[in-house]
């Protein structure tokens, strides 16, 4: 995609650069329960993202929710390459940032996990995440 | 807010005191930073819940930190593994994953973690004292650590928990400062009899009803031994993700109301009535008295040397002779001592199979999961149906060792 405009800054919880379609929740996903780590595919009963998959994706939510095993599973998830390309929260997270950050330090695979405002981003946005000058999160979007 | 490291954080940061230091503190600062803590502080002890294999990453992290030439800094034991080390061939599992599962659990050791594998590290020689900062995991075991011994952890997991162990520091925010040990919510019962359920089933309501506020519970009948905090905690912390609950006139931090919730009013109070005990245990229970028993399974959290003096003497009154396996989870510290005791002597004849180092509803141990478990425990009763497809019945500790002799579930015979 060509990266024109930026659309909105942010702080990184993991610094790196992704780009993929939105995939926005209002409703935060606990990634343990929530997560089948072996394809991505999203398998809590009661997220209305039942059945739609991560993998590859900008995942969009409020916050990170849950278990402490969350961090295992994005952890996992990022190994096997089933985990989004990215991941913007309204606030931090920490069970997330660790599995994020475990994963950089044994992979080196470096999934952004960034916070940011969130409002007005959609599913399918098109978002690519860049690292700004001062280390910020830059982020972009087209239609 | 920003986070302040000493000299000596700093230079683990720099890794001037290995690559396996500069990891954990490196995962340690984006912790802190993602909750806000200002600092890190010292620990005296930890408790990893990391033997369970989970996957390949939580094997590869630890595996890293072997490499590193890393140790724990810091007195440090282990939640259970996948496995019953003690008793070989209890556990049934495929060979493939057995050889991950097998190494995680050492790996550890090789970290220089101690050999405890029990989910109730407050019955071993490490148990910390009043006050003391630990970073431990396991859900049961925090809540213990800090409702009734009074020293001061907050939830921790993966990876986290081993973070602060490499390092001996944690985090300076949560539960380990005094001004967020304040109790919100008010819990008042009013019923007199100490019975191992009614604590199961504070524990189960309390759970629910608290969110993330610090629950105060007023009226609780004084309990029999710590073990009956251990059911309450343990199922509070199955049904919700309470950290810490106070006991007025039961806990250390809670000899008033006013000092359980830090002299400031609670913000809801709730009433717990017999009524509500008997509704949130019979959630537990799936099938009717006289339904045909396949097994026992007690010690969850680990049973602890006490409630072997409880269970031995109920073996022996009724000696249970039909061949359904009893199984005790238990720490092997207790195990051993048992065994030194003489105490398991026999024993088997009524059906008692201790099980050390894991516990029956993590990991295939079970030989039929086709019939009817009884457990003692709100915590296993509530997870084995959906981790190892067992339909439970749950009753008081007498009430399984008497159904075990009759075959069949029967309760309240009390």
């Amino acid at each position: 995609m060509t990266v024109a405009t930026v659309d909105r800054r942010g702080t990184f919880q993991l610094a790196g650069e992704a780009d993929g379609l939105a995939l926005v929740f209002s409703q935060p996903l606990s990634f343990w329960g929530g997560i089948d780590a072996e394809t991505g595919e999203i398998i809590d009963h009661s997220h209305p993202g039942l059945g739609q998959n991560v993998a590859g994706r900008i995942l969009v939510m409020p916050s990170g929710r849950g278990s402490s095993s969350s961090s295992s599973v994005l952890a996992e998830a990022i190994r096997r390459g089933t985990a989004p390309a990215g991941i913007l929260l309204q606030r931090p997270d920490p069970i997330l940032a660790v599995g994020a950050i475990v994963a950089e330090f044994l992979y080196d695979i470096h999934m952004p996990l960034v916070v940011c405002d969130i409002a007005g981003i959609v599913s399918g946005d098109r978002i690519a995440v860049r690292v700004g000058e001062e280390g910020e999160a830059v982020l972009h979007k087209a239609q | 807010m920003t986070l302040e490291l000493t000299a000596r954080d700093q230079s683990m940061l720099d890794g001037e005191q290995g690559p396996s230091a500069a990891a954990a503190m490196k995962i340690l600062v984006a912790f802190s930073n993602a909750v806000g803590a200002r600092g890190l502080l010292d620990i005296t002890g930890a408790h990893i819940d990391g033997c369970l294999y989970h996957g390949k990453a939580g094997l590869d992290f630890v595996e890293r930190l072997v490499e590193g030439g890393g140790r724990v800094q810091v007195p440090t034991t282990l939640n259970v593994g996948s496995f019953d080390l003690i008793h070989p061939g209890m556990v049934k599992m495929p060979a493939a994953e057995e050889v991950p599962a097998r190494r995680l659990m050492k790996a550890h050791l090789e970290l220089g973690c101690q050999a405890t594998f029990t989910c109730a590290p407050y019955q071993t020689r490490f148990r910390p004292a009043f006050g003391q900062q630990v970073a431990w995991g396991e859900s049961n075991a925090i809540v213990f650590a800090n409702s009734v011994i009074g020293a001061r952890t907050n939830r921790y997991g993966d990876f986290i928990d081993l973070c602060c162990a490499m390092t001996g520091r944690a985090p300076a925010w949560g539960l380990h400062l005094s001004e967020n040990r304040r109790g919100r919510i008010l819990f008042e019962l009013d019923i007199a009899e100490p019975r191992d359920s009614l604590f199961v089933g504070v524990g189960l309501i309390v759970g629910q009803a608290s969110g993330d506020r610090i629950p105060v519970i007023s009226g609780l009948p004084r309990p029999r031994d710590e073990d009956q905090l251990k059911a309450l905690g343990a199922a509070a912390a199955t049904t919700g993700a309470v950290a810490l609950f106070h006991a007025v006139g039961i806990t250390p931090e809670a000899n008033t109301p006013d000092e359980a919730f830090h002299g400031r009013a609670p913000e809801e109070t709730i009433r717990i009535s017999q009524a509500d005990i008997d509704h949130a245990l019979s959630r537990l229970s799936g099938v009717a008295d006289g339904t045909p028993l396949a097994a026992v399974s007690l010690g969850t959290p680990h049973f602890s040397h006490e409630e072997w003096m409880r269970l031995l003497p109920m073996l022996r009154e009724a000696a249970p002779g039909r061949g359904i396996p009893i199984y005790v989870n238990t720490g092997r510290a207790t195990l051993t001592r048992l065994q030194e005791e003489g105490a398991l002597t026999g024993m088997e004849a009524f059906g008692l199979i201790p099980v050390a180092d894991t516990c029956t509803y993590v990991t295939s141990i079970l030989e039929r999961l086709d019939g009817v478990v009884m457990t003692n425990s709100g915590k296993w009763a509530h997870y084995a149906p959906g981790n190892i497809g067992v339909t439970v019945a749950f009753a008081e500790m007498v009430d399984c060792i008497r159904s075990a002799a009759a075959g069949q579930v029967m309760r309240g015979a009390s």
